[in-house]
């Protein structure tokens, strides 16, 4: 076996980066660049040409790597996504759990493996706090609109905070509607009637 | 009564127009589906979502399945074109020092004249130029080859290609990474809308009928869901008709301007879709009639002549050999499929199914169902023609 593989990831945000590397370092012994900055992605990966390039599925600069996939690429070597060579279902897994990989063509599943699964351990990871942070962002955005829509009613009608959420509970179950959206819609009528 | 949702990829562009307006419009309702649109943050990731099964329909680069037909790129996955989603909409625009060179020049930014403004650009480059493209494989790139080497500058040999994605291209010309960038809209306004770059040509001054996106499926779904397919492609034209009304584009700019599809200013959606582009940050206005075409002349019939000139294209570039890639590149695209799912509809389609590429320099009749269909030009700027092979 050659010298230890050299890994590029590519990751914007410096704590996720952190993470990520810490956790190719806790799977094997690896050459790990960070690459932060989306400008000229394409000429520095070609300085370090890597073994394995690492991207987050959600990142636009995905499509500067599909150059590397042309043997006309600026890498000299030509590279393949990790799909092409995969029997197992490991590239699937990797684009649920929302991590890319670009390997060198040629390179042997078994030694790619240890890295993708340190690397969808980790996304899946950032996944589920992305999808939590989006949901409470949700509920507090809620929150603030049934409580703006609360204040409304007890002006408007003079009835008490209870009162008001009742009649806003009880609008929304006569019109299948959930409270939030009930709420929503009297706020920005309330806006719209200034 | 909703027979099946299916899931649809697109990137925020307004060619993905026709997808948003089956789906907010009703078009897809009519045909007893419900449209899931799933927003893909890039090229390769609609192609790998479609690949992998995650979404039944994407929008798509059109050279992107004929390229992967060709072993370009990809998964190994058969993908097909089963419409063309929309003609042109693409604009070439060039950084602010370039534009001030071409005023210098004497250039006049009359956008409408490939050959003028490709000859200025050439002869005020003083170093390779580096140009933005969205993708290797895209309509984007071929145009910009297929421009700069007539014009006697071998492309992309002695260019500087860079993928950016397009709603990276804006940043990429202001942090002085391109000089010039061909990008499909409505990324080039939002360019001149930053004040870093000048427009120079929509992409139809190069092919006034370049089949920009395409609506794909996986091979083996269309053989599999027939039913389902067609119902598709039916909602999906239906939105292109709608589209091609006088009064759909002002609607249409609101519609795509929602946080879900393309989260921009309506304001600017409406420049490409009415076809007034502002060129650059005086203000400078320009009227392209036809900017992008969602309907008329055919505009949605995947014509297999026009997947042969892409996959030749291709070919041409990376050394395959011609007729294999021009059999592969023809079977991409379904005008079997397209027919078969527009039976039932009035829809006016082409008695053949291929056809000279660039021969038309004006509206032209042409056989068909019922003898009524008119075919917009399409001629290349430099007035050659493509014929396709004999099918």
């Amino acid at each position: 076996m050659s010298a230890s593989l050299s890994i590029v990831v590519v990751e914007p945000d410096r704590d996720r980066a952190i993470l990520i590397v810490d956790s190719l370092r806790d799977a094997g012994s690896y050459d790990i660049h960070v690459i932060s900055e989306p400008t000229g992605l394409a000429r520095k990966i070609q300085a370090l040409s890597p073994d394995v390039v690492l991207i987050d599925v959600e990142s636009p600069s995905r499509d500067t790597l599909e150059e590397l996939a042309l043997a006309s690429g600026p890498l000299d070597r030509p590279v393949a996504m990790f799909v092409d060579r995969d029997g197992e279902g490991l590239t699937d897994t990797a684009i649920e759990a929302g991590v890319s990989a670009y390997v060198v063509d040629g390179m042997k599943p078994q030694r790619v493996k240890p890295i993708m699964d340190a690397a969808i351990a980790r996304f899946r990871m950032f996944q589920r706090m992305r999808t939590e942070l989006a949901e409470t962002k949700r509920a507090l955005e809620e929150r603030k609109m049934i409580d703006r829509a609360k204040g409304m009613l007890m002006k408007a009608r003079g009835v008490d905070e209870d009162e008001a959420y009742a009649l806003l509970r009880k609008t929304a179950m006569d019109q299948g509607k959930r409270v939030a959206e009930v709420a929503a819609a009297l706020v920005t009528a309330a806006g719209l009637l200034g | 009564m909703i027979a099946a949702t299916l899931s649809v990829g697109f990137l925020p562009l307004i060619d993905a127009a026709p997808l948003i307006v089956a789906h907010e419009m009703g078009f897809a309702a009519e045909e007893s589906i419900a449209l899931e649109l799933r927003r893909a943050p890039s090229w390769s990731s609609v192609r790998d979502m479609l690949s992998f099964g995650r979404v039944e329909a994407a929008h798509m680069l059109s050279p992107v399945p004929v390229a992967s037909a060709l072993g370009l790129g990809g998964t190994g996955t058969a993908l097909s074109a089963v419409s063309v989603l929309g003609v042109n909409g693409n604009v070439i625009g060039v950084s602010n020092a370039l534009a001030a060179r071409l005023r210098e020049h004497g250039h006049d930014f009359a956008f409408n004249d490939a050959r003028t403004a490709g000859e200025a650009l050439i002869a005020v480059a003083d170093q390779p130029l580096r140009l933005g493209v969205p993708f290797p494989f895209s309509m984007h790139a071929e145009l910009l080859y297929y421009w700069l080497s007539a014009l006697g500058l071998p492309a992309p040999q002695s260019v500087d290609i860079r993928t950016v994605p397009p709603s990276l291209m804006a940043d990429a010309m202001q942090a002085g990474e391109i000089d010039a960038f061909c990008v499909g809209e409505p990324w080039g306004s939002i360019a001149v809308e930053n004040g870093v770059g000048t427009l120079l040509l929509p992409g139809s001054a190069i092919w006034r009928f370049a089949p920009e996106k395409v609506l794909a499926v996986r091979s083996d779904w269309a053989s599999a869901e027939p039913d389902l397919l067609g119902r598709l492609i039916r909602a999906v034209w239906r939105a292109g008709r709608w589209l091609a009304e006088p009064g759909s584009p002002t609607l249409a700019a609101e519609l795509l301007s929602r946080k879900e599809y393309l989260d921009l200013p309506a304001e600017i959606l409406d420049r490409a879709l009415n076809g007034r582009l502002v060129i650059s940050a005086q203000g400078e206005e320009r009227h392209v009639p036809g900017f992008v075409e969602f309907h008329h002349g055919a505009a949605t019939f995947p014509w297999r002549s026009q997947a042969e000139w892409i996959g030749l294209q291709l070919a041409a570039r990376t050394g395959l050999d011609r007729p294999t890639a021009a059999r592969a590149a023809r079977a991409v695209f379904r005008s079997d499929l397209f027919r078969e799912a527009l039976a039932p509809t009035r829809a006016e389609l082409p008695g053949a199914s291929s056809k000279m590429e660039g021969a038309l320099s004006e509206e032209t009749a042409v056989a068909s169902t019922s003898g009524r269909l008119f075919l917009g030009p399409d001629s290349f700027f430099d007035g050659r023609i493509f014929e396709p092979s004999a099918h």
